[in-house]
């Protein structure tokens, strides 16, 4: 999924503190997974920024709307009828979600009530970690199904690096070294031989570095 | 092994005598002096100088430029270089600049995370890691190629070197890695500071059980160490470190006075016991911000004086 | 049992059930402060309820620093349900917490609006 968090009150409050009615928009997928924009935390982000307004005595009106997912037209439309009445949209989805939103209304401002930080999943209850960078050219093929790319802090192809320690990496002891992990899941799996390849020098053009990525796919296009 | 580039380092290595490098670390700032006074107090005693590519991620002077000054000197220079900061553009490029100037040799490296330096908020880069650069240096000077294919007009000629380091973890691979870097092409190691000498002796020995010992030079890297206060925070605080807790008493054991005179101790005893070690062909001697101690170093680990091997004659 | 007459008890079956926006809506609607009263750690009947309500109390306090409105406001208290003495303490010493700390920003500004409303003025100043 894609992990987010809410940002600081202070700089959502920034963005709308002229506006008296805004649509607070929450998203149903990912965001409501990791407990960042979900419909629960529209309520509290509601129920804050009311009282920020009227700690201030001005009062917020603030209409609460959670949609299946703000990364698809179809669900986008269902406010449609309503969006006139708001003079501002605040997304809780993640970062896609809010320019979906913003392309749909052109003329309403947009803010973004989270920071989007990666996709990951749940290791357990209230943590979430970052297991993919999508790089568009997938290597956990051969690297015993641990992304070097993204959880080695170097993205070293051909690690460990000198900074390996105790199985933690050199940036932090709370990092796991990932050619730690892909070093012991070889040999659990009997296939430490396979360390002794080299990883080629890699095609970073399936990644951000070839600029915005797109698929089209002709068999589903209409 | 025949040496296959003018460089000097590879010229004592190939001859069979021990090697002696040691670095420089660039100022912070643009005084290109500070590099030069640094390189007059070792230049007799060693045969070639590392420049360190911002080291710890810490901006200062680039190891381009500061080789270049060693360079017109008449020294021979080690070009360290770090794929942290530069993408494969940006290191074909500095690598022609650098073989332009006829810098023989190269340390290729990944480099410490900047998190660790004055900008930790900068983007990395790490396009390609170490293994990578060692391939890239070859390609360019071997098959006199640019990785993207095309052919390039004089090709680099440096003698390729990369850093190894036996006691990060998980230690049963580090033999493994350094054969790694072998296949890669790397033609000389300079290794960590060594303290634990009881583990990198079984290093050694995985080395010489795969009979990388006779595909690569490796030169043992020391650090004098300063001061008991020195020797903790290299134990404790530097990723990859490995400082025996023996070391540690000895240093505490001794005056703060004494202190420099035992750390210098240390380092030459540890040479003398390296040198006994099949496989080791030179010493790398990292002495952090304290020069003016190399010299002595190597006198007294019996090193001096320096094979009369001159650095091909250069000049603008 | 007595307690301060400014003090309303919501009944629930578990401070588990107390939810963040509970907290929330309580002071958007004008309470000076609010504590949650949960059966002493380690005693839960459902095992774990009074922790999560902790949790959730912690967070809550955050998000009223934040917005100004103090998250000293907001506490958690741990009481055995026999113990009706530090009950009564308990609410004593929060009542004169929440005295000494003034009416909540939001109530004083609640009775302005509600004022102004009154006396057909447009507060809104935005």
């Amino acid at each position: 999924m894609i992990v987010a968090e809410r940002k600081p009150l202070e700089e959502i409050i920034g963005f709308i503190k002229d506006y008296k009615k805004i649509l607070l928009v929450g998203c149903n997928e990912c965001v409501t997974v990791c407990y960042a924009g979900g419909k629960k935390e529209v309520a509290i982000l509601a129920s804050a920024l009311k009282m920020a307004f009227l700690k201030e005595e001005k009062e917020l009106e603030v209409k609460e709307v959670t949609l299946e997912r703000q990364c698809d037209q179809e669900y986008l439309e269902e406010i449609r009828s309503i969006v006139d009445q708001y003079e501002a949209i605040v997304s809780m989805a993640c970062g896609v979600g809010v320019q979906f939103m913003a392309e749909k209304y052109q003329t309403m401002p947009v803010y973004p009530a989270l920071n989007t930080l990666f996709m990951g999943g749940a290791e357990e209850m209230g943590v979430w970690a970052e297991r993919c960078q999508g790089c568009g050219q997938c290597v956990l093929g051969q690297t015993a199904g641990i992304c070097p790319i993204t959880r080695c802090a170097k993205r070293l192809l051909n690690g460990p690096c000198g900074g390996s320690t105790k199985g933690h990496c050199e940036i932090n002891k709370d990092v796991p070294c990932a050619w730690q992990l892909i070093i012991d899941r070889l040999k659990a799996l009997g296939k430490l031989d396979d360390y002794d390849n080299l990883m080629p020098i890699k095609d970073w053009s399936a990644e951000r570095s070839g600029g915005p990525r797109k698929i089209v796919r002709e068999d589903l296009r209409q | 092994m025949n040496p296959k580039t003018p460089s000097k380092l590879e010229q004592i290595l190939a001859s069979g005598q021990l090697a002696v490098t040691s670095e420089c670390g660039p100022p912070r700032g643009s005084n290109g002096d500070a590099i030069k006074k640094k390189a007059e107090i070792i230049k007799n005693h060693v045969d070639a100088i590392n420049i360190t590519d911002n080291q710890t991620s810490v901006t200062r002077l680039c190891s381009l430029a500061a080789v270049i000054r060693l360079k017109l000197m008449g020294l021979e220079p080690i070009l360290q270089m770090v794929t942290r900061d530069r993408n494969r553009i940006a290191l074909q490029s500095d690598i022609l600049g650098a073989a332009s100037f006829d810098i023989h040799n190269i340390l290729c490296l990944s480099g410490d995370h900047q998190q660790f330096g004055d900008n930790p908020k900068a983007q990395n880069v790490f396009d390609i890691d170490s293994m990578q650069l060692i391939q890239m240096v070859r390609l360019m000077r071997d098959e006199k190629k640019f990785l993207g294919g095309d052919d390039l007009e004089r090709a680099p000629e440096m003698f390729v070197g990369a850093a190894c380091n036996p006691f990060a973890d998980p230690f049963e691979i580090r033999a493994r890695r350094l054969a790694k870097k072998v296949a890669a092409g790397v033609e000389f190691i300079q290794t960590q500071c060594i303290y634990n000498l009881d583990k990198f002796e079984l290093w050694m020995k995985q080395v010489r059980d795969m009979g990388i010992h006779e595909k690569v030079y490796i030169l043992a890297g020391v650090t004098p160490l300063k001061s008991a206060g020195m020797a903790k925070y290299m134990k404790n605080r530097v990723p990859g470190m490995d400082v025996p807790d023996e070391v540690v008493k000895r240093m505490s054991g001794v005056s703060k006075d004494d202190q420099p005179e035992e750390g210098i101790k240390i380092c030459v005893e540890s040479i003398q016991r390296l040198k006994e070690i099949e496989g080791i062909r030179g010493f790398h001697i990292m002495a952090i911000e304290w020069e003016e101690r190399v010299p002595e170093i190597v006198e007294k680990a019996g090193l001096f004086p320096r094979p009369a091997v001159a650095s091909e004659p250069f000049s603008l | 049992m007595s307690y301060p007459d400014s003090i309303r008890v919501i009944q629930v079956p578990c401070t588990g059930r107390v939810d963040v926006i509970h907290l929330m809506e309580a002071f958007q609607k004008g309470a000076d402060g609010v504590y949650v009263v949960g059966c002493l750690e380690g005693e839960c009947h459902y095992y774990t309820g009074n922790l999560r309500a902790k949790k959730r109390v912690q967070y809550t306090k955050k998000i009223l620093d934040e917005i100004g409105i103090g998250g000293e406001r907001l506490e958690m208290y741990n009481i055995a349900a026999s113990d009706g003495p530090r009950f009564s303490q308990v609410a004593k010493e929060m009542d004169e917490k929440i005295r000494a700390l003034g009416p909540s920003p939001i109530r004083t500004a609640l009775q302005k609006i509600h004022a102004a409303r009154q006396a057909g003025v447009n507060v809104e100043t935005s």
